[in-house]
C-alpha cells in the first residue's frame, strides 16, 4: 500500500535559517504519526510547506504515491489534507453550522446550503462521536469543543489526511482523552493523522510510528512500540535528559507571603475567588494545580498588583500589601515589584514582553524606574552590560540583544522573561505556567532557574497546569477547583489520582 | 507583507520617497491636464519655496507651525492614541495666547511678555486635549471621536468669544485688536537680513528645539520608554507599573499643549492678532506629517518642511499660472496623505523582491 504522505528531501530556509534540511520520511496510510521535536526543530515549518503555506526550495512531496506541487491551502484542502491549528480559525460569534459552511457556502442564497450542510454535520457528528450542536454559537463552547468542530470542519471537507499542531496544549485531562479517543475513530475509518506535540507521553499513548526532528533535520523515525519516552526525550534534545533536577534540602524559613480571606468577584458578581487562605515560606516552592481557569490566574494577578481583590489581606514579609482605599491596581505593580515581588506572568506575550521592543528593551520591562538617571533618561550603556550578561547566563539564543523579542522562539522570550525577573532579586517570585509552550531542553534550563531560587532562600508561588511540572518543582502543593482551595498536600504526598479528584473539585478528608 | 522584512534604510527613505514622487507624479498629471507644463510647474514651485532665500524664509515659516502639530499627533501615537484634535487644540491655544497677551502686553517687556503668552497657549492647548484624555481613560469613551468633537466645539466656542467678547468697539473685522509691537516673536531677519521681509521668527528655533527634547524623550528616558510601551501593549504596560489612566491623560495634555504652541507662530511671528479660524487646517496637515514622518523628530522635520514648501511655492505657482487654482495645494497634499499614509506599504512587496532577487 502506498505510504498517505511521503517527504522526499524536502529543504527550506528562511534568510540564513536551514528550517528544513534534506527532509524525508513517509507516513502510512491509515495510521497515527507522531511528529516531535524541541520549537524550533522545524516541525512547523514542514507542515506549513505541506498545507501550502511556505513553498519548499527543494524536494519532493508525494501524496498517496503521487508527486504534488501544493501551491496554496486550497490545493491542499482538495488532496484532502486538513489541518487544526493551535491556535482555532473560527468566528466567536457565528455558530458552529456558520464557521463550517465559511469557505463552502455554495452559492449566493443560503438557506438551501444550509440545511444540507446541517444534515451533513448532524451525521458527522453521530459517526465520529464528536458531540457537538451545530447550531450552538462558538463563544458559549468550550475549548475542548472549540476545538472538536475545528476538526468537524476539516471531516466534512472530507479530509483524510489531518494534521492537529499542539491539539492538546489547552485541553484538560479529560478532554485530551476524548479527542484521543476521536482520533482512534478516525484511523479506524482508514484515516490518516499526523500529530505534532511536545508531550511525549502522548506519542506514547496514541501514535503508530514516531519522527523526530531536530534543528530541521530528522534523526529518528521509529515504530512507537519499539521506543521509550526518554530514548525520544534523548533524541530531541541531542542529549540525555535529567528527570530529577537536583535540589537542595527542604528547609523553609519565615512566612513570606500570607494570604487571608481572599476573595474576587467580577462584575456580574460572579465569585472568581472564595476565601483564599495560604501561605509561602522563604526557601520553598508551593504549587498551585488545577485546570486552567479556576481562580490561578486570578490569584497570581492580585498578588502581582496587576488587579485587586474584593476582600482580604495579604501580608508580606508582615506587612500588609497596600491594597486597601485604592480603587484601581494602576502602577500598583510598580509597587510591589520595590517590595521584592517579581512576577513571570502566564501570558508571555499579553503581559510578559512588548513584541515588537528589542530583547534589550524587554529587559527593562517593569524596572524602567531602576535604571534611570537623575535626569529620567534610562542609562542604556548600564541596560546593554546587564542584558549582555544576561543573555549569556541564562543562554538565550540568538544572544542579540538588538532583535526584536518577537523573532525569538517562544522559549527563548521565556528565557528572558525569567531572567528579567530572577536579576531583580525578589523575596519572593510568583510564576505562571513557567514551561508553556516551551520545548524540553528549555523546560530543563527553566526548572533549574527556579530551584536554583528557591535554594537560595526565595519564596515562590507556582502555578501550573501539567502535574509533571508540579511534581518536579513543587515542595508543597494546594489545588484549586472552582475559586477555591479544595486540598493541600506535601510533595512526598504526591498523588496523581488525589489530586485529579482535588481538581475535580471532590473533598477528601 | 509587512515592512519588517525591509532593511531599516528601505522602510525608513526608500519607501517614502518612492511615495512621494509617486504623489508628485499623480500632481503632474493633473498639471498637465490643466493645460500647464508640470515641469516648467515643479519648476517655479521648487525655485519659490526652497532656491529663492525669501522663499525658503517663507517655508520654513509655514513648517516652524507644522512641526509643533506634527509633534503634537506623534507624541499621542507614541502612545497609541491617534488624536485629530490637534486643529482644535491649537485653536484654543491661541485664545490663551491672546488673553494672556491682553492682560499684559501693555505692562510687561517683552521678555516676559511672551514667555507668558507662551504659558498661555500651552495652558489653553493641554485644556483642550485634557477632556478627550480624560473621557478616553476614565470613560473609555474613543479619542478619535471625542477629539473631532472638540475640533468642532472649539470652532463654535471660539466663533462665540470672538465675536461677543474680542472684536474691538467699533470693528467690522472677526479679530481681536492688534498686540502691541512688544508681544511681537523676534524675527530671524533681524539677524539674517538675507531673508528680506519674512515672518520666520524664534519660533522655528523652538520648533527645532522641541524636536531634539521629544527625540530624547520619547526615546531615551524612562517616561518615553513607559509611553512607548502603553502604544505598543497595554496589557504589558500595566504589567510594568505603568498607570495607563494616568499616561493617557498626561499624553493628552502635553499633546495638546504643543499644539497650542503651534499658535505661537501663526499669531505672534505674523498676525499679530487672534482671528477667526486662523490654524486653518495647521492641525490636520500635523496628521499627515506624523504619518508621513512615522513620528521621527527628523522625518517630522522633513516632512514639516515639504508641506511648507508646497504651500509657499503653491501660492507663487497660482499667480504665476492661472490655469492652476491655489486649491491645488490642497489637492496635492491630499495626494501626499493618500500615498504616504494610506498607501505605506504599496511599494514594500515590490522592493523585497527586488532585494531577494539581487540576493540570488
Amino acid at each position: 500500500m502506498q505510504p498517505a504522505v511521503e517527504f522526499r528531501n524536502i529543504s527550506k530556509h528562511f534568510g540564513a535559517v536551514k528550517a528544513n534540511t534534506d527532509v524525508s520520511f513517509s507516513i502510512a496510510s491509515g495510521a497515527i504519526h507522531g511528529l516531535v521535536g524541541e520549537n524550533g526543530a522545524g516541525k512547523s515549518t514542514l507542515m506549513s510547506i505541506l498545507y501550502g503555506y511556505y513553498r519548499a526550495d527543494g524536494g519532493q512531496i508525494l501524496i498517496n504515491g503521487e508527486a504534488r506541487h501544493i501551491r496554496t491551502s486550497q490545493e491542499a484542502i482538495r488532496l484532502g489534507i486538513g489541518m487544526v491549528h493551535q491556535h482555532f480559525m473560527l468566528v466567536e460569534n457565528f455558530s458552529v453550522l456558520d464557521n463550517v459552511m465559511l469557505g463552502a457556502e455554495g452559492g449566493f442564497a443560503l438557506a438551501a446550503q444550509r440545511g444540507a450542510t446541517e444534515t451533513a454535520l448532524r451525521e458527522i457528528c453521530q459517526r465520529y462521536r464528536l458531540d457537538v450542536d451545530p447550531l450552538a454559537k462558538i463563544e458559549d463552547l468550550s475549548v475542548g469543543a472549540q476545538q472538536r468542530v475545528e476538526i468537524l470542519k476539516q471531516i466534512y471537507r472530507s479530509a483524510n489526511i489531518l494534521i492537529l499542531d499542539e491539539p492538546t496544549a489547552v485541553l484538560t485531562a479529560q478532554e485530551t482523552a476524548s479527542l484521543f479517543a476521536i482520533l482512534r475513530r478516525f484511523k479506524e475509518q482508514g484515516k490518516t493523522i499526523i500529530l505534532i506535540t511536545h508531550k511525549l507521553q502522548e506519542i506514547m499513548d496514541i501514535t503508530d510510528t514516531v519522527t523526530v526532528m531536530r534543528g530541521g533535520k530528522v534523526v529518528g523515525a521509529v515504530a512507537t512500540a519499539a521506543t521509550s519516552k526518554e530514548e525520544l526525550a534523548n533524541m530531541m534534545v541531542g542529549r540525555p535528559i535529567e528527570n530529577n533536577l537536583p535540589r537542595g534540602p527542604y528547609r523553609p524559613g519565615a512566612p513570606v507571603l500570607q494570604v487571608r480571606g481572599l476573595q474576587l468577584s467580577n462584575r456580574q458578581h460572579v465569585k472568581l475567588l472564595a476565601d483564599i487562605n495560604f501561605s509561602v515560606r522563604a526557601g520553598e516552592i508551593v504549587a498551585i494545580a488545577g485546570v486552567s481557569g479556576n481562580g490561578q490566574s486570578e490569584l497570581l494577578e492580585i498578588l502581582s498588583g496587576m488587579r485587586l481583590p474584593s476582600a482580604g489581606e495579604v501580608d508580606f514579609l508582615g506587612r500588609a500589601l497596600p491594597f486597601a482605599r485604592r480603587h484601581d491596581a494602576d502602577g500598583l505593580p510598580l509597587q510591589f515589584r520595590a517590595l521584592g515581588i517579581a512576577h513571570i506572568p502566564e501570558d508571555r506575550l499579553r503581559d510578559g514582553v512588548i513584541k515588537n521592543f528589542s530583547v534589550m528593551h524587554n529587559t527593562v520591562l517593569g524596572y524602567q524606574d531602576r535604571l534611570k538617571n537623575r535626569w529620567g533618561l534610562l542609562d542604556f550603556a548600564a541596560i546593554g552590560r546587564r542584558c549582555a550578561e544576561l543573555l549569556k547566563r541564562f543562554d538565550v539564543r540568538p544572544a542579540n540583544p538588538d532583535l526584536r523579542i518577537g523573532l525569538l522562539s517562544g522559549g527563548n522570550q521565556q528565557k528572558v522573561v525569567i531572567a528579567r525577573e530572577v536579576l531583580a532579586e525578589p523575596k519572593m517570585m510568583l510564576v505562571g505556567q513557567p514551561t508553556r509552550g516551551v520545548d524540553i531542553g528549555t523546560i530543563e534550563s527553566i526548572h533549574t532557574q527556579l530551584l536554583a531560587l528557591r535554594d537560595a532562600g526565595v519564596a515562590i508561588l507556582l502555578v501550573s497546569v501539567e502535574l509533571e511540572e508540579v511534581r518536579a518543582l513543587a515542595d508543597r502543593i494546594l489545588v484549586m477547583c472552582g475559586g477555591k482551595i479544595t486540598g493541600e498536600l506535601t510533595i512526598d504526598e504526591f498523588d496523581t489520582t488525589r489530586i485529579g479528584l482535588l481538581m475535580g473539585g471532590m473533598h477528601h478528608e | 507583507m509587512n515592512n519588517h522584512d525591509l532593511p531599516r534604510w528601505a522602510s525608513a527613505f526608500v519607501l517614502p520617497v518612492l511615495n512621494l514622487l509617486s504623489a508628485l507624479l499623480v500632481a503632474a498629471l493633473v498639471i498637465w491636464m490643466l493645460g500647464e507644463n508640470p515641469g516648467e510647474s515643479l519648476k517655479i514651485l521648487v525655485n519659490s519655496a526652497i532656491v529663492n532665500p525669501e522663499g525658503l524664509s517663507y517655508t520654513l515659516f509655514y513648517a516652524s507651525t507644522f512641526i509643533f502639530t506634527g509633534l503634537s499627533v506623534s507624541l499621542a501615537m507614541q502612545a497609541g492614541l491617534f488624536n485629530i484634535g490637534s486643529e482644535g487644540q491649537m485653536y484654543f491655544g491661541g485664545l490663551g495666547l491672546t488673553l494672556a497677551t491682553l492682560a499684559l502686553d501693555h505692562s510687561l517687556p517683552a521678555w516676559a511678555l511672551i514667555p507668558a503668552a507662551m504659558l498661555g497657549a500651552a495652558l489653553f492647548g493641554a485644556l483642550w486635549g485634557f477632556f478627550p484624555g480624560y473621557l478616553q481613560a476614565r470613560r473609555g469613551s474613543h479619542i478619535v471621536v471625542t477629539t473631532i468633537m472638540f475640533n468642532f466645539i472649539a470652532a463654535s466656542l471660539m466663533n462665540f468669544i470672538i465675536v461677543k467678547y474680542l472684536i474691538p468697539l467699533g470693528e467690522q473685522n472677526t479679530a481681536s485688536r492688534v498686540f502691541a509691537d512688544s508681544a511681537a516673536m523676534p524675527r530671524l531677519n533681524t539677524w539674517l537680513p538675507v531673508l528680506g521681509d519674512t515672518p520666520l521668527n524664534v519660533s522655528f528655533l523652538l520648533a527645532i528645539a522641541a524636536l531634539a527634547v521629544y527625540g530624547v524623550t520619547v526615546w531615551r528616558s524612562a517616561w518615553g520608554y513607559k509611553l512607548r510601551a502603553t502604544g505598543l501593549n497595554q496589557h504589558a504596560a500595566h504589567y510594568a507599573g505603568v498607570s495607563i489612566s494616568k499616561m493617557i491623560i498626561v499624553v493628552m495634555l502635553i499633546s495638546g499643549a504643543l499644539a497650542g504652541l503651534g499658535s505661537v507662530n501663526s499669531i505672534m511671528g505674523s498676525t499679530h492678532y487672534l482671528s477667526l479660524n486662523f490654524p486653518a487646517g495647521a492641525g490636520f496637515v500635523g496628521i499627515a506629517i506624523a504619518l508621513m514622518g512615522r513620528q521621527h523628530p527628523v522625518g517630522i522635520f522633513l516632512s514639516a518642511v515639504l508641506f511648507g514648501a508646497l504651500i509657499q511655492g503653491g501660492f507663487d505657482l497660482s499667480l504665476e499660472k492661472p490655469n492652476i487654482p491655489t486649491e491645488t495645494f490642497i489637492f496635492i497634499q491630499g495626494l501626499i496623505i493618500l500615498f504616504c499614509g494610506a498607501m505605506e506599504n504599496f511599494y514594500a512587496p515590490a522592493i523585497v523582491a527586488l532585494l531577494k532577487r539581487r540576493k540570488a
